[in-house]
């Protein structure tokens, strides 16, 4: 029988993942987007797990939120990227030090 | 090992390794459809949670939209790969090493409090339970305002990203329909008096 921290250790190792590639591909926004996706999706593996070991539904309501904003995260994010591409003709993270930051 | 127990370890393990073809391949592109491939099998692992409305909304949403658009930015910028793989190797090692920990923390947390004899086991419904019908009950009752609050932002997200990207060039050349259903025939036309011309003799 599959337990609930078999779910618990697969998202765990997911979001572990994910962090090792926002090391890792510092350069790249797009790679960073999608490491940011990665993360959410195991956030949400995380929450439907619970949801039905629990017995308790709200727990799928609440993905289907994070699905709701990380659809329009994506969207905002990679218009963002367009625009900065147009202005910059480089994705860069280090071409993005007009603000001295 | 039961059939739904090897299920499980095949869909766990892909999503594993999509999701570190996705951090390490060399061409975004390969990344991008790695993505798809993780949301695809984890996606099969909400099925084998009895989440398929929320699998299917996976696939639709996450595969069909959001990785298209993804697909379609990553081809559309003429990305530079080499340069973007600059500092791979330098950092490496930290980003290995604090994925390693994090992940031996988490295990240590998840094991102690969640193993299966503290975690209640997995109830399975009926053929007859609807995930659905289930999710719908509570989204249109309890969670109604949350819902409209989230059809709201979808719509300022919509908004922003066209306003973001759409630019004025000057020299486009563009119709104006009202200008041209106003149009009367004086307008156009124009008519002239003149007197006829005398024969050349």
């Amino acid at each position: 029988m599959i337990t609930l921290s078999d779910y618990l250790l697969v998202s765990a190792i997911l979001f572990c993942l994910s962090l090792a590639g926002i090391f890792l591909n510092r350069k790249n926004v797009i790679i960073l987007l999608m490491s940011i996706e990665l993360m959410l999706l195991s956030v949400n593996i995380n929450f439907v797990a619970f949801s039905t070991f629990l017995q308790d539904i709200s727990g799928q309501v609440f993905v289907f939120f994070i699905l709701t904003v990380a659809a329009a995260e994506a969207a905002i994010g990679l218009a963002i990227l367009v625009v900065l591409y147009r202005s910059k003709q480089s994705i860069n993270v280090d071409d993005m030090d007009s603000m001295k930051g | 090992m039961t059939f739904e127990k090897i299920m499980f370890y095949l869909f766990a393990g892909i999503l594993i390794l999509a999701a570190i073809r996705v951090i390490t391949a060399r061409n975004p592109v390969h990344s991008a459809l790695f993505l798809v491939l993780a949301f695809f099998s984890s996606a099969c692992l909400w099925i084998l949670l009895e989440a398929e409305f929320l699998a299917i909304t996976l696939v639709l949403v996450y595969v069909g939209a959001v990785m298209v658009l993804f697909l379609f930015v990553v081809m559309m910028l003429n990305v530079n790969v080499d340069t973007m793989r600059e500092g791979f190797i330098k950092y490496l090692p930290i980003g290995v090493a604090v994925a390693v920990i994090s992940a031996i923390e988490m295990g240590i947390v998840i094991t102690a409090n969640f193993g299966s004899d503290k975690a209640p086991a997995l109830v399975r419904h009926g053929v007859d339970y609807k995930n659905t019908e289930a999710i719908g009950r509570v989204l249109y009752t309890e969670y109604l305002f949350a819902f409209e609050v989230a059809a709201v932002l979808l719509l300022v997200a919509i908004v922003a990203a066209i306003a973001l990207t759409m630019r004025k060039r000057p020299n486009t050349k563009f119709q104006n329909p009202s200008e041209q259903v106003l149009v009367k025939k004086a307008d156009r036309l124009r008519v002239v008096k003149m007197k006829s011309e005398e024969r050349q003799s």
